[in-house]
């Protein structure tokens, strides 16, 4: 059997178990060792009843292990202050790190617009989840038509909005703006976010609104926006448009809903699902790479 | 013995909506002017949606808020100047921005089960050393023990005043007085009231706050709001005063400034018409009457169904992108 390359998780919340279930079912990955600070929180335990090595002194865990133990590719599921700290372990130890905090200490990869441009970067960053699930649309209709601005509207359920989103939620709308920009290819970006509370928790909702520049053809612009929506769906299978992008002369609205696939995280959580299903896209792809350079190398 | 209650006009805010953000340096000198000098103690100056409102989700402002603010605070020597700011859409950037251009006092609003998004701006504002109000929206969705939880929330990240905010306009007078009877008893600071008058309740609402113990009520002179507009700020002035409360306010004045300054901009009737009657009987957000009515012509669909949907699926403030997305779904059921 082909070799996988190890990975690692660090912080055993919603998101750290959401990727360990996904790791589970990986052909190229195999995912070994758990970082946390509490072993008998449920994160730990599930980890351990999956056959992980389980640290509660956090990513320092990772030199009790020998060099041949260690994970190649480390996923932080932590916050942005926590990152700071595991990044320069990571960085020491020559492992390829995967941020999902907002720390964005590494550059912004959205997988079906510019991984393979970073592909070689020790640490990247994935956006936020709304960041995800619009600037690959933005970038599509950039590629036609040139995007003055873009505008997204995240709505998510209460239930899924947690703890570290609420108490920073200003840290939502700035980075996404951002990636908008530096992602999507606008001249400028806004984005908001909306918390619903109805029950039964709704599913995430995007709404993307883009003004672009100069005249252009209405049916390359939405199939370019339908061509990246597969794209998407490759790894995210809920990701999907909710109706045809509407055009209103040079603004054009794309709605877009994002449906979890239910791994460890409720299916209304699209935003949290997004997140853990790009970052294995990620590292799917760094990992192919990484296994190719060993097959070139023998 | 009379009772002292502090009015805070929201026209230049509120009404924002109702003219899709287009207000001028001009007008909001103008109107500013005149409410300085009839004595209201505060002027909310902003995008419908707060500061860093304007976008194509809610509408571009025609002037920035920023510049509107300032404008605003260079010829208000008596009023003071509230902002209002939605964690989610405005940031602490923004903030700075507006209290540095002279806004004295900023409400940050929230659904009324989400208070705990606002702790970061809170926590700044307070540090920038502003008056601070947390705005809780949408108070007919929660009960009055959850409207309080909510409360206690923002009274403990430093909120000076706390409102219940009836931004439907859905509110029936009893319910009124249950929510502020028991935040007044239970919190430690002021309570404030904020009404729509699309059921037409809004004086007999405020009225019923007072009478609970609010000490802040807003109202927007002419009734200038989205939605059926608010508590029509000159109304109120004269109806406190009748009911034994001390406004401070030049009445008459205040009455100029309405009929003299606020009605010309008044592009549509600030009256109970079909779709505002909706939005209270539906619950929805007072802003999304404009929108209905345009997303009706677009679909073909009478623009109340879009209305009551939006009610049934549980939309709260700012999902301004569903009236879009129900009306293209309806149409396509139809």
């Amino acid at each position: 059997m082909a070799r996988k390359i190890r990975a690692g998780i660090i912080g055993p919340g919603n998101i750290g178990s959401d990727l360990m279930m996904k790791l589970l079912r990986s052909d190229k990955l195999e995912v070994n060792s758990m970082y946390g600070i509490d072993n008998d929180s449920r994160g730990m335990q599930m980890a351990r009843e999956n056959g992980l090595k389980t640290f509660d002194n956090g990513i320092d865990g990772i030199y009790e292990l020998i060099e041949d133990e260690r994970p190649e590719i480390i996923f932080d599921a932590t916050s942005a202050g926590a990152h700071q700290h595991n990044s320069k372990v990571t960085e020491e130890l020559g492992i390829r790190m995967i941020d999902l905090t907002p720390a964005a200490v590494g550059p912004f990869v959205s997988p079906s617009v510019n991984l393979e441009e970073h592909i070689d970067q020790s640490n990247v960053n994935m956006i936020t989840c709304g960041g995800q699930a619009t600037t690959p649309i933005v970038a599509a209709i950039n590629d036609v038509v040139p995007v003055d601005y873009a505008e997204i509207v995240a709505t998510i359920s209460s239930e899924s909005a947690g703890p570290g989103t609420r108490a920073n939620i200003d840290e939502f709308t700035e980075t996404t703006a951002d990636a908008l920009e530096v992602v999507g290819g606008a001249k400028k970006g806004k984005a908001i976010i909306i918390l619903n509370p109805a029950e039964p928790p709704i599913i995430m909702r995007d709404t993307i609104y883009t003004i672009v520049d100069g005249d252009f053809d209405e049916a390359e612009v939405v199939k370019a926006i339908r061509d990246r929506e597969k794209e998407i769906q490759a790894y995210v299978p809920g990701y999907a448009l909710r109706q045809d992008p509407v055009i209103d002369g040079n603004t054009i609205a794309v709605y877009v809903q994002v449906e979890g696939a239910g791994d460890y995280l409720p299916i209304y959580s699209g935003n949290l699902d997004i997140m853990t299903a790009s970052a294995i896209g990620v590292a799917n792809r760094i990992a192919e790479k990484m296994l190719e350079a060993e097959e070139v190398a023998k | 013995m009379t009772k002292k209650v502090t009015v805070l006009e929201v026209a230049l805010r509120d009404g924002s909506h109702a003219i899709r953000h287009q207000y001028t340096v001009d007008q909001v000198v103008e109107v500013t002017k005149g409410l300085n000098e009839a004595k209201v103690p505060y002027v909310e100056v902003s995008h419908g949606d707060g500061i860093g409102g304007s976008s194509v989700q809610y509408g571009m402002s025609k002037v920035n808020d920023i510049e509107l603010i300032r404008a605003a605070k260079e010829v208000s020597d008596f009023s003071k100047i509230s902002v209002l700011l939605l964690p989610g859409i405005g940031t602490v950037e923004d903030l700075k921005e507006a209290r540095e251009a002279g806004a004295d006092m900023v409400r940050i609003a929230t659904h009324v089960t989400e208070a705990d998004v606002s702790r970061q701006h809170i926590v700044a504002a307070k540090e920038m050393g502003m008056e601070v109000v947390g705005f809780l929206m949408m108070a007919h969705m929660a009960a009055p023990e959850k409207v309080l939880e909510q409360a206690q929330l923002m009274e403990s990240y430093g909120a000076d005043i706390i409102y219940a905010t009836d931004s439907a306009g859905a509110l029936l007078p009893h319910e009124v007085t249950e929510r502020i009877e028991l935040l007044v008893k239970e919190l430690n600071v002021p309570v404030g009231f904020h009404a729509h008058n699309n059921l037409g309740l809004a004086m007999g609402n405020t009225l019923a706050a007072a009478e609970a113990g609010a000490t802040f009520l807003d109202g927007s002179a002419r009734a200038l709001g989205a939605g059926a507009g608010n508590t029509q700020t000159e109304v109120m002035a004269a109806a406190l005063d009748k009911a034994g409360y001390e406004t401070g306010i030049d009445i008459f004045k205040l009455m100029d400034v309405a009929e003299d300054l606020v009605a010309p901009i008044i592009e549509t009737p600030q009256i109970i018409d079909r779709d505002s009657l909706t939005l209270g009987y539906a619950g929805v957000y007072s802003s999304f009457k404009l929108f209905a009515q345009r997303e009706g012509e677009r679909y073909g669909i009478d623009s109340r169904d879009i209305l009551m949907e939006l009610g049934r699926q549980g939309v709260v403030g700012g999902q301004e992108d569903m009236v879009a997305d129900v009306a293209s779904q309806m149409a396509a059921n139809k």
